[in-house]
């Protein structure tokens, strides 16, 4: 098993947040995981992303010029990740704010309406959570269990009652995901 | 402390790593893509917990010449900085090798020249490895490519300084100061007691006793007959590490068609690109020097030796490719560079369009 995956969107989406929840899950799956992380002067309200790769062997290069699965957040990101998905991978995307939807017929194509579910559940902090259920719906490289176990050794003990929402928003994200 | 499993950063690791080890003191300057190393120090507040000093210095000039002082008292000390900070640091590092101390320095490398970006690179390689300040001397440097090497590198770093009592550089880059692994943190181990201090450093400033000469700590000797024995001195210790302590890692460089060498994270990226080559049926081998000074210059002779060629790939304009072609030595041998400057760094594909391009299909 190895996946390839990039996520990306605005700075504040909490993309670099997601990438490392999905990190540490599979870190409690004893996989090999690496987290990399376009950083710089752009994160600051600009676009952010981050390349997470999760393997049952050794890693080797963290930075990667296709993916098994890219989950984009705006539409620059769309522009920029749609051909570097490879043939028979995953797109996700969220719809708000895309004004000209993916074109590629080689790839899965998802659109996930996971703003509006955010609004749906009345937290608008649980939006990257969502999103997450709903790319591991669509590839299930690490199991619920694994992330909220990754969220309770993460968080401090005061944000543990904040677990709860978490696991709500990662199903909401997963019902967003029809065959 | 045990030891533990923990998802961090490279500079997150770092910082772990020298507490763990039984660090003294910190003292360091924030500057992109290391600051993370002293961001996480004062998180962890050591000086609650092993008494370890952690301190903002109000310059790289200020830091390295508090390493040098507290070098000087045996005690084990680091810094860290990118490019433009070590620049600013070399004056100190000439110093502290010519005053035989351990000191643990770290280069978390950024594009340059001048202040240039904030994004990863490779190009201190000469001012490592050559002697980046005046006089001759060499650092001990060690080019980590993983998160985990990031951490055991602080520990080898100062075993091999206190061992030969000279400076280690850790040579990283923004690539693998930011990105996270997993890594096995050693369990925490008690800092050197003074006495210990005293039995392992009889160097050091301790406060004199009847029973003892005092020493002195200095790298100013005017009378050149022996300022040319303290040089002929470290000479000998240069040789004495060369002989004991290069270190490598070889993939597949057994019966290889050409031959890549890279260190660092970039060696990681070119592992990738040999995995597209052995998929177009072109079998490449690699060597990552682990010690760029001292550099395994056999193990680079001897893998290339039944190669048709050899590709040095850095994120600088080529400088380990100097002392790869004098390794080699046969200037029937093709050996080519592939880099990128100023921040820039390649993905796996576009070293295997150099790969081809400059070797295979040539």
């Amino acid at each position: 098993m190895k996946e390839e995956i990039i996520i990306a969107g605005f700075g504040g989406q909490g993309v670099l947040s997601m990438g490392k929840i999905l990190a540490y899950s599979g870190l409690m799956e004893d996989k090999e995981v690496t987290w990399m992380p376009s950083y710089g002067p752009e994160q600051r309200g600009g676009t952010a992303n981050v390349t997470v790769i999760l393997s049952d062997e050794k890693i080797s290069s963290p930075i990667l010029n296709s993916y098994d699965m890219a989950v984009v957040l705006n539409q620059q990101s769309l522009d920029k990740f749609e051909e570097k998905v490879k043939p028979g991978g995953i797109l996700m995307y969220d719809s708000y704010g895309i004004h000209t939807p993916p074109t590629r017929k080689d790839i899965k194509v998802y659109c996930v309406d996971a703003m509006d579910a955010t609004f749906d559940l009345g937290n608008n902090k649980a939006f990257n959570m969502i999103i997450l259920g709903a790319m591991l719906k669509l590839m299930p490289v690490v199991t619920i269990e694994s992330v909220l176990k990754g969220l309770k050794q993460t968080l401090p003990e005061r944000h543990h009652h904040l677990i709860p929402m978490n696991e709500e928003a990662l199903k909401k994200g997963m019902s967003l995901i029809k065959e | 402390m045990k030891e533990e499993v923990k998802l961090m950063k490279g500079n997150e690791a770092l910082a772990h790593a020298a507490i763990r080890y039984g660090c003294d003191g910190y003292f360091g300057y924030p500057i992109t893509p290391q600051s993370e190393v002293l961001e996480t120090l004062m998180e962890e507040m050591p000086w609650e917990t092993t008494g370890m000093v952690v301190l903002q210095a109000e310059s790289e000039v200020a830091a390295i010449n508090m390493v040098y002082g507290g070098a000087a008292c045996g005690k084990t000390v680091f810094t860290s900085s990118s490019s433009p900070g070590v620049s600013l640091m070399q004056e100190g590092v000439s110093y502290i090798a010519a005053s035989e101390l351990p000191v643990l320095l770290i280069n978390v490398m950024r594009g340059g020249p001048g202040l240039g970006t904030i994004h990863p690179s490779q190009a201190d390689y000469f001012q490592a490895t050559k002697g980046g300040g005046h006089g001759d001397y060499h650092l001990i440097t060690l080019a980590p490519s993983t998160v985990q090497e990031m951490c055991d590198f602080v520990g080898l770093g100062w075993d091999l300084a206190f061992k030969y009592r000279t400076p280690a550089i850790i040579l990283a880059d923004g690539i693998v100061g930011q990105m996270m692994e997993k890594v096995i943190l050693p369990p925490q181990r008690p800092r050197r007691t003074d006495e210990e201090i005293k039995k392992l450093c009889p160097w050091a400033i301790t406060g004199k006793t009847s029973d003892r000469k005092k020493n002195i700590v200095t790298s100013l000797e005017l009378d050149t007959a022996i300022m040319e024995d303290n040089n002929e001195r470290f000479q000998r210790t240069y040789r004495k590490i060369e002989k004991a302590e290069k270190r490598y890692e070889a993939i597949g460089t057994d019966n290889c068609d050409f031959l890549i060498v890279a260190f660092g994270s970039m060696a990681r990226i070119c592992q990738k690109s040999i995995e597209l080559a052995a998929k177009a049926g072109v079998k490449i081998g690699l060597i990552r020097p682990i010690t760029l000074w001292p550099f395994p210059s056999e193990a680079v002779a001897e893998a290339a030796k039944n190669c048709k060629g050899v590709l040095v790939v850095e994120l600088n304009a080529g400088q380990m490719i100097e002392d790869v072609r004098l390794a080699i030595n046969d200037s029937n041998m093709p050996i080519e560079h592939y880099g990128r400057l100023g921040g820039i760094v390649p993905n796996p594909d576009e070293v295997f369009e150099a790969l081809n391009n400059q070797l295979i299909n040539k």
